[in-house]
Formats: C-alpha cells, sequence, structure tokens
C-alpha cells in the first residue's frame, strides 16, 4: 500500500473538517478513513490540515468580495420580502434578529437578552441595552413591534405572512421589553424567530433600500440587480465585523462564478455545481465548505390509491432504494445519506439513531411478492425539476429489474411540474427546502390536515403528539416526541427520503472562519460578520 | 444636397416615433401574455389568493393592465419614465448608471470593431484569391460559427485563470486610469469584436469585390490609376452603402444584445435589466428597454442611410 492518496479531493477535505466541527475524536476519523479506504498513513497528514484550518485566531482588515448566484432588479433589503439567497446575505450584514440559531442547531440570543415564557403563550422578550442603529438610534420595543407586526399585513407581501399570523398581540412592557401572544402556545417561538424574514428594522421604515439596521455593516451601495457594499459598523454591538468593508454580487453563470473565484477576483463562490468541483482538484489555494441543512428529493408513495394502498409494496420500495449509491453516484457525493424522515443531521432535534434501511433487495422481494406487484408495471413519475430525481429513478429502477419488480420511469418536463405532477401523481418524486423547526415542516408535511401532505399519511396519534409537543416547554420531553415521531414518518409514511442534499462554497483559503450552519449554504447566508482574512 | 438629407431626416422622425408607439403596444400585448403578474412572482411560493390581493392592492397594480400602461404612455409623452414595480424606484434611476455602461461598451468595441474590419474586408476584397483573402474568409466563417459563450469563457480561461493577466470580472466602477481600462475592457471588447466583426468583414468584402467588377473601375484601370487609388476612390465610395447599413446593423446589436456577455463578464449593462424586468414582470421597466433598444436602432439605420447619400455622388 502506498502512502501517497490518490483520490483525494477538496471535497473530502470539507467532509473531514466538517466532521472535526461536529467533535468527531481521532478515532471517529480514523473510522471515517478507513471506510472511505483511504490509507492510515496519509490520515494524520488530513488531519492536521483540517485542524489548522480551524485554531487561529481572527485578524482585522480587508475588502471582502463574494459572489451569489441569483440577483435582479427585484432585489431587497426589507428582510420581510426577501426571497433569494442574495437577498438573506445582504439582510444578515444589515440586519440582526433577536435570535440566532448556531452550526449545532441550537437557538442562541442576538438581538434579545432573553426570550421566555410559562405557558408558551405568551412571551416576554428583553432586549439587549446599548444596541444603536446605523443612524445612531437606539433599539427599542417600538422598533421590534414595528418589524414584527408588518408581517400580518398584506400590503408588505411578507413571504412568512402564515407563520406571522400566529403573532396575535404585542405589548411593549417598557423602553427593552416586548409582549408576544401567541393564537396557541407554540414553544418554538425563539427559534421561528431566528428565520431571515424576522429581522428588525427601525420603527416607521417606509424605504428599505437605505438598509438602516443594527448589523456589522453599514450600507455604503445598494444597487438592486447589480451590487451591494457595506462598510464596517465600528459601533457595532458584537465582536466583529473582522473585514473593513463587504462587496456582494451575483453571477449567475456556474462556470463564470467558479473562474472568478480562481482567478482571485472574488473571495467567495456560493453554490458549487457539483460539474465544476473537478476545477479546483490539483489547484491550491482554494477551500471547498459543504454544507447540509436539510433539502432533500424524495420519492412520493401516495397511500391512499394503487400500489400505494397495499403496505408491503411501499415498505418493499423502502428496501429497494440503494441510499449510498445515490449519493456517490446521483449527487456525485453531495449528500448525506437519509432515513425517510424530513429532519437532517443539522437539526437540534434529529433522531440520531434511527438508521437508514439497508438496500435488501431479498427483503423487497419477499414483500413485493406478499403485495402481490411482481409482473406489474408500476409507474413513477420523475423530472429535473425535483433536483437528481431522474437519476435517482433510474437507479430504483435498475435495483427493481433484478428481482422482476416492472417500474416505468416516466420522464415529465419541469414546467408545470410543481402544478400538474407534485402531490398529485400515484408515484412521484418531490422536492422540499429547509425550514427552521420540526413543528413547521411537519404542519407543513405529514400531519393529517398539511397542506403538502406528499404521501397522504394520516395519523391521528402523530397529529396528538405534534400538538403536545409544540405547547411544551419541556425540551427532553419534547425530544422524546420528535424522535418518536421522526420513527413513525419513517416507517408509517409514503414518502422515501433517500438522501439529504449538500450545498458546496468555495472561498479562497486566505479567507477563514466560514462554519457550516443549519440555516444554509455561506454559513447560514451570515458569513460576511464572521470571516477574516489570514494574511 | 442638404435639402434632401434634412427631407430624409424629418421623414423618418415621424417614422420612428410611429413606429415605437407600435413598438410599445406590440411589447405591452406580449407581456400580458406571460403567465402571472409582479406580484405573485415575488410572492412565489407564498403566493396564497389573500396575500397576492393584498400586495397588489399595496402596489396600486389594481387597474386594468391596459390603463396602467396608457398611462406610462402619458407619462413618456412628458419625459417621466415611471416607477419600476419590482423595487419601486424610478426608471431614470434604475436605468441611467447602466445605460452608461452599455454606451461605453458599445463605444470601445465600435472603436476598434469597425476599423478593423473594414480593414480587413476591403484588403480581402483587394487581393481576392490570394492565400491572405482565404486566411480572412476562413477565420471570419470559423468565428461566426463560434458561439460568444465559448469565446468569452475560454478567453476567462486562459486570460484571467490560468494567466492570471486580466480580472475575469468587468468592474468598471473601480476603474480610474488608463490601465485599468484597458484591463478591465479587454475581455468584454475582445470577445464582441469576434462577434460583430465577422459580419462585417464578409459584407464590406462583398459589397467591394462587387463594384470591383463594374465598368467604371475597369476605365480607371485602364487609365492606369494605382491599385489603392482604385479601391479607395472608385470603388468604396460606391460601395460604402451596404457597407454602413451592415456596420449599423451589427452595433445596433451591441445596445441591447450583449446579454452572454454581460453575465459572463459580469458587466452591469442595459440588456440584463431587460431580461430582469421580463422575468418580474416589472412593465414600465420593459417599456423603456424596449424603448431604447428600439430607438438605438432607428437611430443608427437612418446614420447609416444619411452616409450612404453623403458618399455617393449619384445620390447627392
Amino acid at each position: 500500500m502506498s502512502d501517497k492518496i490518490t483520490n483525494w479531493t477538496r471535497s473530502d477535505d470539507a467532509m473531514v473538517e466538517g466532521a472535526i466541527r461536529r467533535g468527531a475524536s481521532r478515532r471517529d476519523l480514523m473510522k471515517m478513513l478507513l471506510a472511505s479506504g483511504v490509507a492510515l498513513s496519509a490520515g494524520g497528514a488530513v488531519f492536521g490540515r483540517a485542524t489548522s484550518a480551524l485554531a487561529a485566531t481572527p485578524k482585522s482588515g480587508g475588502a471582502l468580495k463574494a459572489a451569489g448566484w441569483s440577483s435582479s432588479t427585484a432585489d431587497t433589503l426589507d428582510p420581510a420580502k426577501a426571497s433569494l439567497s442574495t437577498d438573506y446575505v445582504r439582510c444578515c450584514a444589515f440586519y440582526n434578529r433577536l435570535t440566532i440559531i448556531d452550526k449545532d442547531g441550537v437557538t442562541h440570543m442576538e438581538l434579545a437578552e432573553s426570550i421566555e415564557s410559562k405557558d408558551a403563550q405568551t412571551w416576554t422578550v428583553k432586549l439587549k441595552t446599548g444596541v444603536t442603529f446605523h443612524d445612531g438610534k437606539d433599539l427599542t420595543a417600538d422598533d421590534v413591534i414595528f418589524s414584527l407586526q408588518r408581517h400580518l399585513d398584506k400590503a408588505t407581501g411578507s413571504k412568512v405572512a402564515k407563520i406571522a399570523a400566529q403573532m396575535q398581540s404585542f405589548k411593549a412592557v417598557d423602553k427593552t421589553t416586548v409582549e408576544i401572544t401567541l393564537v396557541a402556545p407554540n414553544a418554538d417561538l425563539p427559534t421561528i424567530l431566528a428565520m431571515h424574514h424576522f429581522m428588525i428594522v427601525q420603527n416607521g421604515t417606509t424605504d428599505f433600500s437605505k438598509g438602516i439596521g443594527t448589523g456589522a455593516f453599514k450600507r455604503e451601495v445598494f444597487e438592486p440587480g447589480v451590487r451591494s457594499v457595506g462598510l464596517r459598523n465600528t459601533s457595532y454591538f458584537k465582536d466583529g465585523p473582522h473585514v473593513d468593508s463587504f462587496e456582494y454580487f451575483a453571477i449567475s453563470d456556474d462556470n463564470a462564478r467558479v473562474n472568478a473565484l480562481l482567478s482571485g477576483d472574488i473571495h467567495l463562490a456560493a453554490t458549487i455545481n457539483p460539474r465544476s468541483l473537478r476545477m479546483f482538484e490539483g489547484v491550491d489555494g482554494f477551500t471547498l465548505s459543504k454544507t447540509t441543512s436539510g433539502n432533500y428529493t424524495n420519492l412520493n408513495i401516495r397511500l391512499d390509491q394503487g400500489f400505494g394502498a397495499k403496505k408491503e409494496f411501499v415498505e418493499g420500495m423502502k428496501y429497494l432504494v440503494n441510499r449510498e449509491q445515490i449519493v456517490a453516484s446521483a449527487l456525485r457525493g453531495l449528500g448525506v445519506v437519509g432515513n425517510d424522515q424530513p429532519i437532517s443531521p443539522a437539526n437540534f432535534f434529529h433522531n440520531a439513531d434511527l438508521k437508514p434501511k439497508a438496500f435488501d433487495p431479498d427483503k423487497a422481494k419477499f414483500l413485493f411478492d406478499k403485495a402481490g406487484v411482481l409482473g406489474e408495471t408500476i409507474p413513477v413519475i420523475a423530472s429535473e425539476a425535483a433536483n437528481a430525481s431522474v437519476d435517482m429513478a433510474m437507479m430504483i429502477q435498475a435495483a427493481g429489474a433484478e428481482i422482476g419488480l416492472k417500474l416505468d420511469v416516466q420522464r415529465v418536463p419541469s414546467d408545470g411540474y410543481w402544478d400538474n405532477y407534485w402531490l398529485k401523481a400515484p408515484i412521484h418524486f418531490g422536492n422540499i427546502n429547509p425550514r427552521p423547526t420540526l413543528d413547521i415542516l411537519f404542519s407543513l408535511l405529514y400531519s393529517s390536515d398539511a397542506p403538502w401532505n406528499e404521501s397522504q399519511y394520516k395519523s391521528p396519534k402523530f397529529d396528538k403528539m405534534l400538538l403536545e409537543a409544540r405547547a411544551s416547554l419541556d425540551q427532553d420531553k419534547r425530544r422524546q416526541l420528535y424522535a418518536e415521531m421522526q420513527v413513525m414518518v419513517a416507517d408509517e409514511a409514503g414518502t422515501i427520503i433517500p438522501a439529504y442534499l449538500s450545498n458546496v462554497d468555495a472561498t479562497t483559503s486566505k479567507l477563514k472562519g466560514l462554519e457550516p450552519s443549519p440555516l444554509g449554504g455561506q454559513m447560514g447566508y451570515a458569513f460576511a460578520e464572521n470571516v477574516w482574512f489570514d494574511a | 444636397m442638404n435639402k434632401r438629407i434634412l427631407s430624409l431626416a424629418a421623414n423618418r422622425l415621424a417614422i420612428a416615433l410611429i413606429t415605437l408607439v407600435i413598438v410599445s403596444f406590440a411589447v405591452f400585448f406580449a407581456t400580458t401574455l406571460l403567465p402571472g403578474d409582479t406580484a405573485t412572482i415575488l410572492l412565489g411560493q407564498s403566493a396564497t389568493p389573500e396575500a397576492v390581493a393584498g400586495l397588489r392592492t399595496a402596489m396600486h397594480l389594481d387597474d386594468p393592465a391596459i390603463l396602467r400602461f396608457l398611462h406610462w404612455l402619458m407619462g413618456l409623452a412628458q419625459g417621466d419614465l415611471g416607477t419600476s414595480y419590482a423595487n419601486n424606484m424610478p426608471v431614470a434611476a434604475l436605468i441611467g448608471g447602466r445605460f452608461v455602461n452599455t454606451l461605453k461598451l458599445a463605444a470601445i468595441t465600435a472603436a476598434i470593431a469597425v476599423p478593423l474590419a473594414l480593414t480587413l474586408g476591403i484588403t480581402a476584397a483587394m487581393w481576392r484569391g490570394s492565400v491572405y483573402d482565404r486566411a480572412v474568409t476562413i477565420l471570419t466563417i470559423g468565428i461566426i460559427s463560434v458561439p460568444e459563450f465559448m469565446i468569452a469563457t475560454s478567453a476567462v480561461l486562459i486570460f484571467a485563470v490560468y494567466l492570471k493577466w486580466l480580472p475575469a470580472l468587468s468592474f468598471t466602477n473601480e476603474v480610474s486610469t488608463f490601465y485599468d481600462i484597458l484591463r478591465v475592457y479587454a475581455m468584454p471588447v475582445l470577445t464582441l469584436t469576434f462577434v460583430v466583426s465577422a459580419q462585417m468583414i464578409r459584407m464590406t468584402r462583398a459589397a467591394v469585390v462587387e463594384t470591383l467588377s463594374t465598368p467604371y473601375v475597369e476605365m480607371a484601370l485602364l487609365k492606369g490609376a494605382s491599385r489603392p487609388r482604385l479601391v479607395l476612390r472608385h470603388a468604396l465610395p460606391n460601395a460604402l452603402g451596404p457597407i454602413v447599413n451592415a456596420v449599423a446593423l451589427s452595433l445596433s446589436y451591441l445596445l441591447g444584445g450583449v446579454i452572454i456577455v454581460e453575465t459572463i463578464f459580469n458587466y452591469p449593462g442595459i440588456a440584463k435589466l431587460m431580461v430582469d424586468a421580463v422575468a418580474t414582470r416589472d412593465l414600465p421597466l420593459i417599456q423603456t428597454c424596449a424603448m431604447i433598444f428600439c430607438l438605438g436602432y432607428l437611430t443608427l439605420i437612418t446614420l447609416a442611410d444619411i452616409l450612404a447619400i453623403l458618399s455617393n455622388p449619384r445620390l447627392r
């Protein structure tokens, strides 16, 4: 065995680094490296490389330039209207939220000093003192009430109007205390307030293009569809930002974005296409950062009609999916194996004991035999609209052919897929974006009255547990309930979630401090105030 | 002669106004055929019927589209370009800087591409059938056949990624010295020069070759005129009509059709603005961009005609 690694790529570097950040020990790491076929003698060198990236103190200075992938004249600095990642990045630079979610999925206070409740229905938000807006005014309870209340006004056009609707009334107790009363108890309020749309703006703001917030950068330039520049806010209430200025714009062409990074024009390129990853192979001076925040493509089998009505068929399909192979080839390694439930490992309440079902064609064949579906032609709808679904469908089809199951994969156009096939066809693929809390995901996708109940899963027991967990302030009890609910979804629902998809951002190696975040790529879009340049 | 040109210009002006109105109606009807409106696009996945209705009221999109369009047209007649639906900024402010950028890029490209194309076209015609002529012909046909994203991306890979001579993106806002201008504009101009020159070279060569076979050029040859004099004094003025028209057509492309170059070099011009406007169904912005493209085209064609008249003794 030679001690030179030949198949080691930068995405492997990112994987190792991610594992160390999540607290992997040296022993875990060796296990992981051995599992992926890397020589033991080389493992030490890799470990050393990845840890050195973490153990450094931030340096001050430098002009940060970063590029996302989407931008248009509809770009906005109004947090309520933010819809593209570009908007999120800018809002994170200019404003702050009451709370923030860290890399382990734990909710921390940002503008709030504390958020407390006795019954999960009436919440008291105490604000930090000494926080000022860019124009010098102090942050007060009125600003918070204005920022949250405007989501309830239809004229605002808020993206989170539905989630905000549970906030029934607001009261300024004193200058820095707000009382929020909900329609019904919801223990997740602190986490919900960490959503990008609930950034705090100044009371009475009508012109959002000025970007006056409490954030780490003061708006210098904002040209929708072109670029934005922020200068360091010297009276920022947190440590940082480390860089002097922050310029952000979008390069929509994948190749052009990678080229701009390679040529040194920008320091960070967001969301690298898997196909472009090999551009970084054999080039020094660049770091790839992999984030798995819970976006997934899933195979939905409706339980209320057709083949899905047969329990054994649905169970058999779960054993027919070769999850490792899907991650390795359909996703080109940019994914994490899933276990048929929507809560990814990035989430605080993820049930790590729930293991993915093994690929077991014999067991699947036995179950299909029992259901009496072998020999019948079963249509499966796939489309480019659902990321990587065509490749996944092909793999499942091939595995089925080996044991005599005839899957007829029908590839349909992206245009109109979500209106015409998704939720409607008996067996089809879907794609779900991450949401901040289990409650939102489960109520959206799995409760009996869920608007997007992809497999028509109905369980009164599940509904009851959902309400119980929502209203409970006991963290251990919630964890227990949510763990059980994840098992229920994995075993009973007809949604097969083979993998969580990863996002890869690339940076110059001089840029330090970028960490994965459960809220999405680019450090949950809040990288600007956290990164620094290593001279 | 002046009278003729003046009447032509006045005539063209009247036609231009009518064309603009017709084009703006055509653009309006095409826009109404697109599914959705600004409110539904901005709300995206969270577009429930109540939310859309609320936002429409707030954005004053309640009036029928045709009324809003006529209102915009009235405003335009008074010099008001209107307000963007997508971000509530005046259209003039959105377009201003980006239109200047487009003009700059077009001007620099024209300053290089036009003399280059004319020289190559005329010399190729002069030495028709020679090795030089064949080389020019093969090269121009080769370049016409390569799509511009291919040229642009290859240029970035070679000059920015591997050689690191030039920046991959064109940040015009950081340009201060002449050297900076050279660096920033080198690759976009190179790409566009390739795209627009080929057509001009082919047209110039064809037009000059045609006049070179006319009796009066043969007469000049018999008189003993030198070859350069033959081409420049006798053939070229008569060939100028088709040539300036080809040049005008190529240049009008630079005013609105360079979306690929703008995207790859992240150059904030007006073509990408138009695409954004269509994506968000931003009627005032779409209309204003369309008017600019149309006006630019008409102006160039009129200039080409005037030049053709001035250059041709028989038409004066």
